[in-house]
């Protein structure tokens, strides 16, 4: 019993075999293993050149450039190609560790359409791994066989002579008005909101009809690309136009509002020729997950969390920071070479080298394995934000404990070389005690001279911490937020004595912190714990850690696994 | 090679396109930035600009593109062989790109095979005289990001190391675009662009349709339709062209100036850098579209181009600078 999902992987592949270049190629999430092997073998029948490529490849083999073997070997320049530079079909595996890097440059590749195609095998676990959406949006074709038993699955071959026979019609392949325009409001009802996705959809339709020997697009053919392209790219289920009991309750958050504005009665397409849209969306319709809603979220979330680590917070091994000892390697196009290094490897061999040389030459005759390039390390640097209520209520409590878990780990700050900046919130307002920086002692003092006293203005804290962290991202930090607080907000925004509006603001900008995306963690210094706190954490996505009779110690050991976890 | 998508048939995006066209006119503004969804035209519209773009006139074989054989740099080796007529350059500039690639370096290979000490010139040499094109700029490391800017902002580039002391002319327009949802650009980035525009997929079913049977008769009937639209293509040239002359005789009235910095004033944008653009475009606007006194409104209607990302980031405002932008101009020059 062959599964259809599988029926259509095979018949996703027939259709990249038609078309490569215009299809841009396919994006399979399944796990390595049989499975999968028969279909990286049916690849392997496809028509043209291939080339496995990974993720760390250089951008000399990707654009070409000087072969520097062969360069030293004969003294002369000699240049290579590029994969970048040669039509082709690029097999990524492992894609769900794609850097953003490479996804650019294949990006680029596919929109020149030079007749470069790319598989992504990607082997991502659950939701959280997967290919830059740079790619997913430029690859035609989505298949997910995660869950497929290999016993609903059977070898195929992709390439015969029926698809040579399909590639020759392509181009005589037409496609009437009627069909663009049921294809865009099918994308739009599914809630696929790139132009791309109709686009790659009709290009799916024109190989399905070649391959059936039809010279124009019929619903057949439209159905087939509807099921391949658009419904892995279903954001909702297809709504209706006049009373949609589908409807989702919300959209995600991350979609574009506009979604809802969009006019998806449009005069082109009147009432009369409603009837294969609804065909297609049904069929689509029974595609979808149940959970389409849940996944949605998370990949939305999944972007949120990525953009927190943008820029900044990562560490590159060749170009910046610490020098560390050089070391044997290639010139990739992103090492810089280390010359003194590279001439000391180099000159033993000298003497040596000038005999064994076909013809005399001057100067010094270096090879490959002479070449050093630099490294050097660098750790972005961690900016702890510690944010203490120094309310009345808190002041009266556990004000002190607080300082003191802040005191031991501003040691180990100290220590790992951490920056810290601490934000106070008392009365009506917050104050940034100290801006980030790595001093101890002016940490420690400032500290000590906190008064506690008045409202407890959650919200504003919050608030500074939040643009604090913000900052500091842009000057390349990565920032962790400690909240240390009895969490009974009571003074709003604005400064007003308002227990709800104060509550209200608490929550708001707890969601902003999630947004924005920093990490941090919530730490109930009251008596006992409490639950609105704890909501409260939630909403930050934070741990929460409640201390009713923590000391010092035990306070600063929470927190240090909790930021190490 | 496969030429690129005609300018003018792109559907829609005008805010974007316009943003380029003046730019083209006059290069001082100082860059675009598009910031949208994906698949919303944006790598289209940049590579189309090649297409669209007069031809500039350049010393033949010059790494920088010199307009005369007095701006060639010492350290080129240029053959005399005259100037001859060569398309605006538009320089892709891929994400993690080295620093030695943007600026140039020392050539290794030559260094390494024949002992001489060149200079190996980079991709800001390439993009003299023309545009420089960041995709997903926001994910660029930031101490590219920099050089690019402070280059962009000196127009000449110069690099120090490994024993080189090189410097040439680095006069180019940048665009960068990017998807705001994977990570957002530092104000001070920001603030440096001179114009910037939010772009949206198209709202309705019908623009959506046009989109699709133009791209598709782009790819199924390529000669017929770049035909039709190349024509669209050298008017909108020719206009461009023309606008490049009318703009040193555009005449801004003190109103207009005023008006200018009263609408700054109001949203509180930092710096002048928010007027002069401001001025800019405005200029470059009424040079294109043929008239020569610049008025209030060609202000209104660049101002949420030239302004919107100078503005003070509030995190409780769920707006957006554009909403601010547009009131403002409402309350002030009404």
């Amino acid at each position: 019993m062959i599964s259809p999902v599988w029926d259509r992987a095979k018949l996703a592949m027939r259709l990249l075999a038609i078309d490569p270049t215009g299809l841009g190629g396919a994006w399979v999430r399944a796990r390595s293993g049989p499975v999968r092997d028969y279909l990286t073998r049916a690849i392997h029948s496809f028509p043209g050149k291939m080339t496995k490529i990974h993720n760390g490849i250089s951008d000399e083999q990707l654009f070409g450039g000087v072969d520097l073997s062969s360069t030293l070997a004969t003294g002369k320049v000699v240049l290579q190609q590029g994969l970048l530079q040669v039509p082709q079909v690029l097999i990524l595996p492992m894609a769900e560790r794609c850097p953003a890097e490479l996804a650019a440059r294949i990006s680029g590749a596919l929109d020149k359409q030079h007749g470069h195609s790319l598989i992504a095998l990607d082997e991502g676990f659950a939701d959280n791994e997967g290919l830059p959406s740079a790619l997913t949006d430029r690859l035609a074709l989505h298949l997910d066989l995660e869950d497929l038993p290999l016993g609903e699955t059977d070898a195929f071959v992709v390439y015969d002579p029926k698809i040579e026979a399909a590639i020759d019609r392509l181009a005589n392949v037409s496609v009437p008005a009627q069909t663009m325009t049921d294809l865009t409001i099918t994308a739009l009802r599914l809630g696929v909101i790139s132009m791309r996705a109709p686009l790659l959809a009709l290009r799916a339709a024109k190989a399905h009809a070649a391959m059936n020997d039809r010279s124009e697009v019929n619903t057949d053919d439209l159905l087939a690309a509807a099921e391949l392209v658009l419904a892995p790219r279903a954001t909702q289920f297809p709504t209706n136009d006049d009373d949609d009991p589908l409807q989702p309750p919300e959209p995600p958050e991350t979609q574009p509002d506009d979604m809802e504005n969009i006019d998806t009665k449009s005069s082109a397409t009147g009432d009369t020729m409603q009837a294969p849209i609804d065909l297609i969306l049904e069929a689509t319709a029974a595609m979808l997950p149940q959970d389409l809603l849940d996944r949605v979220a998370t990949q939305a979330a999944l972007r949120t969390a990525t953009a927190s680590n943008g820029a900044g917070s990562k560490t590159k091994g060749n170009r910046r920071g610490r020098p560390i000892p050089s070391r044997q390697g290639r010139l990739d196009g992103i090492s810089r070479i280390d010359l003194i290094a590279t001439l000391r490897a180099a000159s033993p061999w000298q003497p040596l080298r000038q005999k064994m040389a076909a013809q005399k030459r001057d100067g010094i005759m270096i090879r490959p394995t002479d070449i050093r390039t630099k490294r050097f390390t660098e750790s972005s640097d961690r900016l702890l934000i510690f944010v203490v209520d120094a309310s009345g209520s808190a002041a009266m409590t556990r004000l002190s404990e607080a300082k003191g878990a802040v005191e031991l780990l501003l040691a180990e700050a100290y220590a790992r070389r951490d920056h810290v900046a601490l934000v106070a919130f008392r009365g009506e307002g917050a104050n940034i005690l100290l801006p980030p920086t790595r001093s101890l002692v002016q940490t420690k003092r400032r500290l000590a001279a906190l008064p506690g006293g008045g409202g407890t203005p959650l919200a504003a804290g919050l608030k500074a911490a939040m643009e604090m962290s913000i900052a500091a991202r842009g000057k390349g930090m990565s920032p962790t937020v400690a909240l240390l607080t009895d969490g009974k907000a009571n003074i709003a925004l604005d400064g007003t004595a308002n227990r709800q509006a104060a509550n209200d603001d608490a929550t708001n900008m707890a969601l902003k912190m999630r947004k924005i995306g920093t990490p941090s963690l919530v730490i109930d210094m009251g008596p006992r714990a409490q639950r609105p706190l704890e909501a409260l954490a939630q909403t930050m996505a934070a741990p929460y850690i409640p201390l009713p009779r923590a000391d010092a110690k035990r306070l600063s050991a929470a927190v240090s696994t909790a930021l190490e976890g | 090679m496969t030429r690129p998508f005609p300018f003018s048939a792109i559907v829609g995006q005008d805010e974007m396109k316009l943003a380029m066209i003046l730019t083209a006119v006059d290069p001082t503004i100082g860059g675009v930035l598009v910031f949208g969804d994906r698949g919303t035209g944006k790598s289209t519209a940049v590579r189309a600009l090649s297409g669209l773009l007069p031809n500039i006139r350049a010393v033949t074989r010059c790494p920088v593109n010199s307009a005369s054989a007095k701006d060639i740099p010492d350290w080129a080796d240029v053959p005399d062989e005259g100037m001859r007529m060569i398309p605006t350059p538009v320089v892709d500039l891929p994400l993690g790109v080295t620093e030695d690639r943007v600026v140039g370096a020392l050539d290794i290979e030559k260094a390494l095979t024949l002992g001489q000490k060149a200079f190996e010139p980079g991709l800001l040499a390439r993009a003299n005289r023309g545009y420089l094109y960041i995709d997903e700029v926001n994910l660029l490391e930031d101490h590219i990001v920099d050089l690019l800017l402070d280059v962009a902002q000196s127009g000449e580039n110069v690099v120090e190391r490994e024993g080189l002391s090189i410097r040439h002319n680095a006069r180019f327009v940048l665009v960068g675009s990017g998807n705001p949802e994977e990570g957002e650009l530092r104000p001070q980035l920001l603030d440096r662009f001179g114009l910037s525009v939010e772009v949206t997929s198209p709202k309705d079913v019908d623009t959506r349709i046009e989109v699709i049977r133009r791209r598709d008769a782009y790819e199924s009937q390529t000669k017929a339709f770049m035909a039709e639209w190349q024509t669209h293509d050298i008017k909108l040239r020719k206009r461009i062209v023309a606008a490049k002359q009318a703009i040193k005789h555009c005449e801004t009235p003190n109103e207009t100036l005023r008006a200018c910095a009263e609408l700054c004033i109001a949203l509180g944008s930092d710096g002048l850098r928010g007027e002069l653009t401001l001025l800019r475009a405005a200029r470059s606007l009424a040079a294109f579209e043929g008239t020569l006194t610049v008025t209030i409104d060609h202000v209104k209607r660049v101002a949420p181009s030239a302004l919107r990302h100078r503005l003070r980031r509030d995190p409780l405002d769920e707006a957006g600078t554009t909403v601010r932008v547009t009131r403002a101009v409402e309350e002030v020059l009404g």
